[in-house]
Parts: structure tokens; C-alpha cells; sequence
């Protein structure tokens, strides 16, 4: 589903040029759930906006799908985005002025679904996460696992072909956290999903497939 | 790029900040609103102004005789200068571009003596000996009977045209002016028409306590012989007002033995002096109402433009969301540039309609006041509708740097600050 062959990566934006990945091979099966680790600044982020198609990389290759990921319009981008991947943050990143409901649905909104239509969908993705009671509350009014439940709706109902979680369970109690990774198992054995998480915890990362241990913008370890 | 659910995303971000959104729309509303309530009044002030032009048409010259200030031709000066039958014909058989020449003799006037009468009553009245063609040049409506006509001039008939208020003060409401006699100056005059002015102010008072009668009438009836006193004329359409009155002036001077360079001797006055005059004014007038209107709606399309910008600041993280959701780079932009249209839009046809509004309404209040310098404030609905125009453009191109500035966000940039 995702093969990488010797991605480099630089920020040129800082006093001197900082090369974050360098040379990374990797690749992940479809239906694959791939956990990625490593010390903070060891690139994690970068890689996954890579990977998200949300940065661009110098050098390498990346071939989502069998379809070569470079170079991309921010339309074409944009597209791609939308269509197969879905992403899970930190921070939930919600849009707070929306209901739970509206913000599951917002990705079909940018692929012109009708609003109804959305909605019910998104009716059946909060149902999927255990939250369907919570559709009409405001993201301020949820629990922040209720919120990452809100986001993985979110992530899902574009039916993407790879899921993207940056630290998913970084801003969570360990009972919701493993309440979200439970969540992510399902999914990932009910839908076939393929999914990529980024974590520091060993707990988490002992319930994936497979870890990837980055250091220093290498990859230090593939099990 | 029209869809309804856009309109509901657009409308969802307008109201989410009422006061910002209410703010942001008073500037173009009170650019608009100010522009409207200043290009009526700008209408109103020359309609009041204008008004005063009614009645007489805009190119009358009107000649005099004075007094000579200059020796010339062995004639000493301080002589008056008298103007003649002679001099009528001369004029109308010389001056090609003169269209019409109605000379004119004029008894008592405005807080003269008593010359007229009828059955005891008595007033004092302006009367004019007059061809029938000054009605060319002094217009006013003839509310019964007739105008002075050719026949009355060439058989020196005895009949009088009456202004309104000289049929008042001499007839009793229930009689009828036309057919009865008025005594003037010791000859009877027969009443065949009875008339209303056009004009205003102060015109208009004395217009209406005028009596018209036949110029060469006049003349033998009240042993005036010759005599002239005033020249009435418009020029050919296409010459100037301005060149007739020198040209009569000059051939004036040499039928009259006045010195060519004797500026008392002739007085001459034409309206199209005091037209251009005011129209000038006028032409000021509005040009500086557009300048400071056009300035004002600028200065409330770049607050659009302005606090457009800090709301796209502000909401960089929810552009980012929506962009690693699949928003692409045009549905920003046209979100934002359709949010400035509509906010502009909005607020512009509401300071349209109430500047419109507004000005009808003073309109409506005014009709039937006796007003001198302020009239019919109205606005033309071309300009109104050709503002909407420039007011959506205005819209648009206060979106247009947000919009690229929104669209700029990358994902990454606004999702980093985890
Ligand atoms: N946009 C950026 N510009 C410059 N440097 C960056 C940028 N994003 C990340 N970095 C740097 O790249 C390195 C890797 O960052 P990141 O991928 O976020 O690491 P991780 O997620 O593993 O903590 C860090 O040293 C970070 O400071
Ligand atoms: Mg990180």
C-alpha cells in the first residue's frame, strides 16, 4: 500500500539547512497497522505529512497505492487527500463552531455529497465510534476521548485507504487510551484499513502489527 | 461555486461574529448611504436653483436704452439713449443670427402708481406692450382665453392678457374676466385671456400682477409714438446668446450715435450667462460629491479588505483542517471572495435603499411647499444601480488579498502549534 524508497527530507527555513529524514525505505502491506516511534525531533511528524501528502519531500520515492506521490498540484494534493487518506492529530483539530455530526461530515462536504446525505452518514460513523447520543454537541462539550472518537468518524467516512494518526493518545488518560487504540484494532480488522500511528508509548505500540523506530531521520529498527 | 451549501458555510461564518460582521458592513453602508443622501441633495439644490429658470427660456437677451457717458459725433455725452421703431427693423433685416425680436414698452410697475381700475377697484399693476412672440421667449400658461396674436398687433386692437392675480384683485370670484373691460391710464382695455406664470420667488410675484397688451397699442394709447424700451431676443439654435447681445450692441451703437467703446449706453442682460454660471456651479458641485462619495466607499471597502485579513489570521487553523481534509485551494478562495461580496453587497444595498429611501421620503415632504432653493432631491436609478455594480466589484476586490493569503495556508503550518 505505502512504499518509500530513500525519502530525504530537509527544512531550509532555519539558520542552517536541516536535513530531518535521511533516506528512509519502508513499506506497509494494505491492512497493515504500523506503529512509528521514536525521540521527539527523530522526525515522526515529518514522515507522516509525507506520508498524508500534506509536505512535499527533496529526493526519494513515494508510491501510495501503486500512484507515485511527487510533485503533486496542491488541487491534485488536495484531492488525493481527501479521497484516501484520513487523518487523526494530537490535538483533535475539530472545527469548534460545528457539531460533532457536522464536522464527521465535513470531508464530504469537499466531495459535494448533499448535506442530508452527509449527515446520515455521519449519523452511522458516530454510531461506529460509540458517540452517535453526542452528534449535536459542540466539540467543547465532549471528553477529550469523545473528541478523538469525533475525529476518527472523521477520519473514516471518506472510506480512505490509509489512516494517519499523529500521537493519537498523547493528550489522553491511559483508560481512553486504550479505549481509542481498542477502536483503532476494530477498525483496522472490521474495514481492512491500513493504518500508520505515531506514538511514544510502548503500551500502544506493543498492541500494533509492526513497529518503525526512527532516529535521527533514519530508520533504526523495522520489526 | 453557487451551491446552497456554500451560502450555508458563508452565512455560518458571518454570523458566528455579529459585532465584526456589523462593524465591517457600516463602513460600506455609510459610504453608499452618504453618497445617495449627497447626490439628491446635490439634485435637490440645482432642481430649487434651476426652478428659477422656468419660465423664461435660457438664451433670452434682453436690451436698454441708458445714458452715454462719452462724447461722440458731435454729441455731447449724458444723452439717454432712446431705441426706436427704426431700430427694430434695422435689427431684424441685419442680424442673421437672431431667431426672434420682440421689442417691448412697459408702464408703472411692481409699487408704481395706480394706473388701473375697474368698477372702483384699483391696483398697481405692471403692464407691458408686447408682441405676441414673447411668449417664445417668457413662457406661462394661459388658464383661459387666449395670448396676444399677430391680428391684435396689426389692428392696434384694445385687448388685455391678465395675470392671475390681477384677475383676482379686479374680479370677484364669481365673475368672468374674459369679455369685461379694465381701465387703464384712461383708455378700456377688453379682457381676452388670463394667464399663470411660470416663473419663481419674486418673478413670479410680479409676473402675476402683469397685464399684457398689444405693443403697437400701446404705443398710440399712451402717446409713446416710437418709442422702444426694451429688445426681447433669442438667438438662430446653434449661436450663442452671449454673441447676439454684442452684435445688437454694436449695430445699436452706430444706428444710435453712441461711441463704440461707451459701455453705459446700452444695458443688456442674457440668461445663458447666468445658466453657464450655474451650471458651472453645478457641474462643481457634483464633481466634488463623486470625489468625496468614491473616497468614502473606498475607505469602507478597505475596512472589508482589512478586517477580512485578521479574520483569515485568525482562522488559519480552521483553513488548515479544512485544507488536510480535501478543502482545495479555489474552495478557500472562493469561500473568502464570496464572504467580501456578500458582506459588501449586503451592506451596500441596504445604505442604497435607505439613502433612496431617505431622499423620497424628503421628496414626498417637500411636494406642495412653497421651497425656493431645494427641490425634488432625487437620485437617478442608473447611478443607483451603476453604484450596486461598483459595490460588488468593490466586494470582490476587497476579497481578493485575503482570499490569496487563505489560500496560501499550508496544513502543516497551521496544524504545527499542537
Ligand atoms: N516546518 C519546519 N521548519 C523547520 N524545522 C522543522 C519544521 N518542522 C519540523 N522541524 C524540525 O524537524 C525536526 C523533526 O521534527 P518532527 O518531525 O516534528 O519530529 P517529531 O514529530 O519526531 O518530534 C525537529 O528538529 C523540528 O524542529
Ligand atoms: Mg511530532
Amino acid at each position: 500500500m505505502i512504499t518509500l524508497k530513500q525519502v530525504q527530507k530537509s527544512y531550509f527555513n532555519t539558520a542552517t539547512p536541516l536535513q530531518v529524514l535521511k533516506g528512509i525505505d519502508m513499506h506497509v502491506a494494505e491492512g497493515e497497522f504500523v506503529s512509528i516511534m521514536g525521540s521527539s525531533g527523530s522526525g515522526k511528524s515529518t514522515l507522516l505529512n509525507i506520508l498524508g501528502i500534506l509536505d512535499d519531500y527533496d529526493s526519494g520515492s513515494y508510491e501510495l497505492a501503486g500512484t507515485l506521490v511527487k510533485n503533486l498540484s496542491q488541487t491534485t494534493a488536495a484531492r488525493y487527500r481527501n479521497r484516501f487518506l484520513g487523518f487523526v492529530f494530537q490535538s483533535f483539530n475539530l472545527l469548534p463552531f460545528k457539531t460533532a455530526q457536522e464536522n464527521v461530515a465535513l470531508p464530504l462536504y469537499y466531495q459535494k455529497v448533499s448535506r442530508s446525505k452527509r449527515n446520515q452518514i455521519a449519523l452511522e460513523y458516530l454510531d461506529k465510534v460509540g458517540i452517535r447520543d453526542w452528534a449535536h454537541h459542540l466539540p467543547a462539550e465532549l471528553s477529550g476521548g469523545q473528541k478523538q472518537r469525533v475525529a476518527i468518524a472523521r477520519a473514516l467516512i471518506s472510506k480512505p485507504r490509509v489512516v494517519l494518526a499523529d500521537e493519537p493518545t498523547g493528550a489522553l488518560d491511559s483508560v481512553t487510551s486504550q479505549e481509542v487504540i481498542n477502536l483503532f484494532r476494530q477498525i483496522n480488522r472490521d474495514e481492512k484499513l491500513t493504518m500508520l500511528v505515531v506514538t511514544h508509548e510502548n503500551e500502544v505500540a506493543a498492541q500494533t502489527d509492526r513497529i518503525i523506530r526512527l532516529k535521527d531521520g533514519q530508520i533504526l529498527l523495522n520489526e | 461555486m453557487f451551491e446552497l451549501d456554500k451560502w450555508q458555510e458563508i452565512w455560518g461564518t458571518i454570523t458566528r461574529n455579529k459585532l465584526r460582521t456589523f462593524l465591517t458592513m457600516f463602513g460600506v453602508f455609510w459610504g453608499i448611504f452618504m453618497l445617495m443622501i449627497m447626490l439628491g441633495s446635490g439634485k435637490g439644490l440645482e432642481n430649487g436653483v434651476m426652478d428659477g429658470f422656468n419660465g423664461v427660456s435660457k438664451n433670452a437677451v434682453f436690451v436698454w436704452g441708458q445714458t452715454t457717458t462719452m462724447a461722440y459725433g458731435g454729441l455731447l455725452p449724458g444723452r439717454f439713449v432712446e431705441m426706436s421703431n427704426a431700430d427694430v427693423a434695422a435689427i431684424k433685416a441685419g442680424c442673421k443670427n437672431l431667431d426672434i425680436l420682440s421689442p417691448r414698452n412697459q408702464l408703472g410697475g411692481w409699487r408704481g402708481g395706480n394706473l388701473v381700475t375697474r368698477k372702483g377697484k384699483t391696483s398697481p399693476f405692471t403692464v407691458y406692450g408686447d408682441y405676441s412672440e414673447i411668449a417664445f421667449i417668457q413662457s406661462f400658461k394661459i388658464t383661459s382665453g387666449r395670448f396676444l396674436n399677430p391680428f391684435d398687433l396689426s389692428e392696434n386692437r384694445k385687448v388685455a392678457v391678465i395675470g392671475d392675480q390681477v384677475a383676482k384683485i379686479l374680479f370677484d370670484s364669481t365673475e368672468v374676466p374674459i369679455g369685461d373691460y379694465i381701465y387703464i391710464k384712461g383708455v378700456y382695455f377688453q379682457v381676452i385671456g388670463t394667464f399663470k406664470t411660470l416663473q419663481q420667488g419674486g418673478d413670479a410675484e410680479r409676473e402675476s400682477n402683469s397685464i399684457y397688451v398689444p405693443f403697437t397699442t400701446f404705443q398710440k394709447a399712451f402717446n409713446y409714438g416710437d418709442d422702444v424700451s426694451w429688445f426681447c431676443m433669442t438667438p438662430k439654435e446653434g449661436y450663442s446668446a452671449e454673441a447676439l447681445e454684442s452684435e445688437v450692441k454694436a449695430m445699436l451703437s452706430s444706428r444710435l450715435r453712441i461711441h463704440p467703446d461707451d459701455s453705459n449706453a446700452i444695458g443688456a442682460w442674457n440668461t445663458e450667462k447666468e445658466f453657464n454660471k450655474l451650471n458651472g456651479l453645478f457641474s462643481g458641485i457634483g464633481a466634488f460629491v463623486w470625489v468625496v462619495g468614491i473616497g468614502t466607499l473606498l475607505a469602507g471597502i478597505i475596512g472589508v479588505s482589512n478586517i477580512m485579513l485578521i479574520v483569515v489570521k485568525e482562522r488559519t487553523r480552521e483553513i488548515g483542517i479544512r485544507k488536510a481534509l480535501g478543502a482545495t485551494p479555489w474552495s478557500i478562495t472562493s469561500l473568502i471572495l464570496q464572504e467580501a461580496v456578500v458582506i459588501t453587497t449586503l451592506a451596500g444595498y441596504t445604505g442604497l435603499v435607505l439613502g433612496i429611501g431617505l431622499m423620497e421620503g424628503l421628496n414626498i415632504m417637500l411636494q406642495g411647499q412653497e421651497t425656493e432653493m431645494f427641490k425634488r432631491p432625487e437620485i437617478n436609478l442608473q447611478i443607483a444601480f451603476a453604484s450596486l455594480v461598483v459595490i460588488v466589484f468593490g466586494g470582490l476586490l476587497a476579497g481578493l488579498i485575503p482570499a490569496r493569503k487563505a489560500a496560501s495556508i499550508t496544513p502543516i503550518e497551521a496544524l504545527r502549534n499542537e
